[in-house]
């Protein structure tokens, strides 16, 4: 019974990678979206610092934090609304694969997505002669983030059930924007009040980018094990929330 | 086991209106089943459910003896589904849509591809195969679709008004395509708006209307049962007065269709002979004289609008 049960969820996890393969085809090998997860987020951290003396070293932990919030989130959230307006997340729910294996597959697509472009930030940093002191704290903290903010933007498009991308991207917008800002991106979390401090500790990409600041200087507000254990936490939150409320919204999109 | 689908008493509200109102019925295996009803019925709440896109409010349904409710996944590896709206990812090529679909169905790799081979063969796609389906014409689009619902060999068929809408050739080729597939063995589970193609495909049919089943049989004892919508059509070699034939005993309703007259009547042939004695009496000559069995659509009518008046 546990072997059967075991063997089901194997076909299941193979079956949502069927989804992934479909959703870099469709949704993420398209050039602007590359773009844009490139762009985006070089551009943003260039008009907070530009006229500021700031090295490249202190660059760069807001700059991957964003490559990596940013590339994570991008598409996830308009996914969804697609594919109920084209009428083929009618096909996909008739298949017999679980919603919980539908979203996961559309979680592993933005997470293999948000990887490689934070890929870019890394390589031009290393490029450009920053030393990174600590890479296991870099490249674990770049993994659960990305898989973190991968399962944020699933989450992102659960309600309301419409099948109008647009509305959804803007209420992620709403919802991604004001995190950023209060996430140690643009200025350190031991720099901010203690109002701010607290805000702060409420997002996930702050534990990010205060471990990509320990990576590349030794120091950091919170320590490692803290960041890597709120960072999980947060995952799993949105891992599980995602796929728990996706069940429970789905069907009314068939309504 | 010879039953293919089992429906006991589904139900299926949206908000205060009901979709599906306590239906019931069997499906067997091997055969064509048509659900006709008119827009907004049910028809297609009750395919939705059966193949477990959403769930019912009430009762139960088995499908290849799966519940739907309970084993959905099972139920849904041995479907073949063809909705009703176009879904084939239209930036994806053919083949692409079909070893996606293959990949969910867990087809292994060699079948998946020696499968869609064929089928896209069958469908006459194979040579456009690696095209974007975003240039697929309707028609074509449909085939691929029906092509997506094939690739696992399903032993029952769903496919929600099929050819809705197709140009003559598409709608043919998936006419032959859904009784060569029922001749090998697949039941077919099919609504439709077009009583020609339930008549010349089905084996039985359900008639719904408002969420309830009005009637289920073979398309001829449907026929014979709506006796009350037989008729006999006479044309003469010249023009009759309709007042006098109304007045022929067994007579129900006389109408005028060009040069010809339908008599609907309670016995065609004690008809035929009340006209023969007419036509003498008149001195008229009878140049043609047909008895009409009703036709599905007749039947349909009559029954959809039985039901609306409450009968």
């Amino acid at each position: 019974m546990i072997l059967s049960s075991f063997a089901v969820f194997l076909e299941q996890i193979k079956r949502s990678f069927a989804i992934t393969k479909k959703d870099i085809r469709i949704y993420y090998s398209k050039g602007p979206v590359v773009v844009f997860g490139l762009i985006f987020p070089l551009f943003l951290l260039l008009a907070f610092t530009i006229g500021r003396n700031v090295s490249a070293k202190e660059l760069f932990p807001g700059l991957i934090g964003m490559a990596v919030f940013f590339t994570a989130t991008s598409v996830g959230p308009a996914i969804l609304p697609w594919e109920a307006r084209s009428k083929t997340l009618e096909r996909l729910v008739c298949s017999p694969i679980s919603v919980w294996a539908i979203f996961f597959g559309d979680i592993l697509a933005s997470f293999i997505f948000g990887m490689l472009i934070s890929l870019v930030p890394l390589i031009v940093a290393l490029a450009i002669g920053v030393e990174i002191m600590d890479l296991l704290a870099l490249v674990s903290g770049v993994i659960l983030a990305t898989f973190c903010f991968a399962s944020l933007s699933v989450l992102l498009s659960v309600y309301p059930p419409t099948d109008i991308p647009s509305t959804v991207m803007m209420l992620s917008s709403l919802i991604k924007f004001p995190l950023v800002f209060i996430s140690g991106v643009f200025v350190p979390i031991e720099q901010l009040p203690e109002w701010g401090r607290i805000v702060a500790s409420a997002s996930p990409l702050t534990y990010f980018t205060d471990l990509a600041r320990y990576s590349i200087s030794g120091t950091s507000f919170y320590s490692v094990p803290v960041d890597l254990a709120v960072l999980t936490v947060f995952t799993l939150l949105f891992l599980v929330g995602s796929v728990k409320l996706h069940e429970r919204f789905l069907p009314q999109r068939f309504s | 086991m010879s039953i293919a689908v089992t429906v006991n008493n589904l139900t299926k509200h949206y908000g205060d209106i009901i979709a599906v109102d306590h239906i019931g019925f069997e499906v067997k295996k091997r055969e064509i089943f048509g659900f006709l009803g008119p827009n907004g019925a049910g028809k297609t709440t009750t395919i939705r459910i059966l193949t477990c896109i959403i769930k019912p409010d009430g009762g139960t349904a088995t499908v290849m003896g799966y519940n739907i409710e309970k084993e959905p996944l099972n139920a849904k590896q041995i479907m073949g589904i063809v909705p009703e709206m176009s879904n084939a990812y239209i930036d994806l090529s053919a083949w692409n849509n079909l070893m996606l679909i293959g990949e969910l169905y867990g087809v292994p790799k060699k079948q998946r591809v020696e499968r869609s081979e064929k089928l896209l063969k069958q469908v006459d796609l194979y040579e456009r195969r690696s095209q974007l389906v975003r240039g697929f014409s309707k028609g074509m689009k449909q085939r691929l679709i029906l092509c997506m619902a094939l690739i696992n060999e399903p032993t029952i068929l769903f496919l929600d008004e099929p050819t809705s809408s197709l140009d003559v050739e598409s709608a043919r080729l998936i006419k032959d395509m859904i009784r060569e597939l029922n001749k090998t063995g697949t039941t077919v589970f099919l609504t439709t708006h077009n009583m020609e193609e339930a008549d010349q495909l089905c084996d039985r049919i359900a008639i719904i209307n408002h969420g309830q089943i009005v009637a289920i049989d073979t398309p001829e004892n449907l026929r014979l049962k709506s006796s009350s919508l037989q008729s006999i059509e006479v044309s003469f070699d010249r023009a009759v007065n309709m007042d006098d034939l109304a007045r022929i005993s067994c007579v129900k309703q006389v109408k005028k269709l060009g040069d010809k007259v339908k008599l609907y009547v309670d016995e065609p042939s004690e008809a035929i002979d009340h006209v023969a004695d007419y036509a003498r009496s008149h001195n008229l000559r009878i140049i043609t004289l047909n008895t009409m069995a009703p036709s599905l659509e007749d039947v349909f009518l009559n029954l959809t609008r039985k039901n609306m008046r409450g009968e």
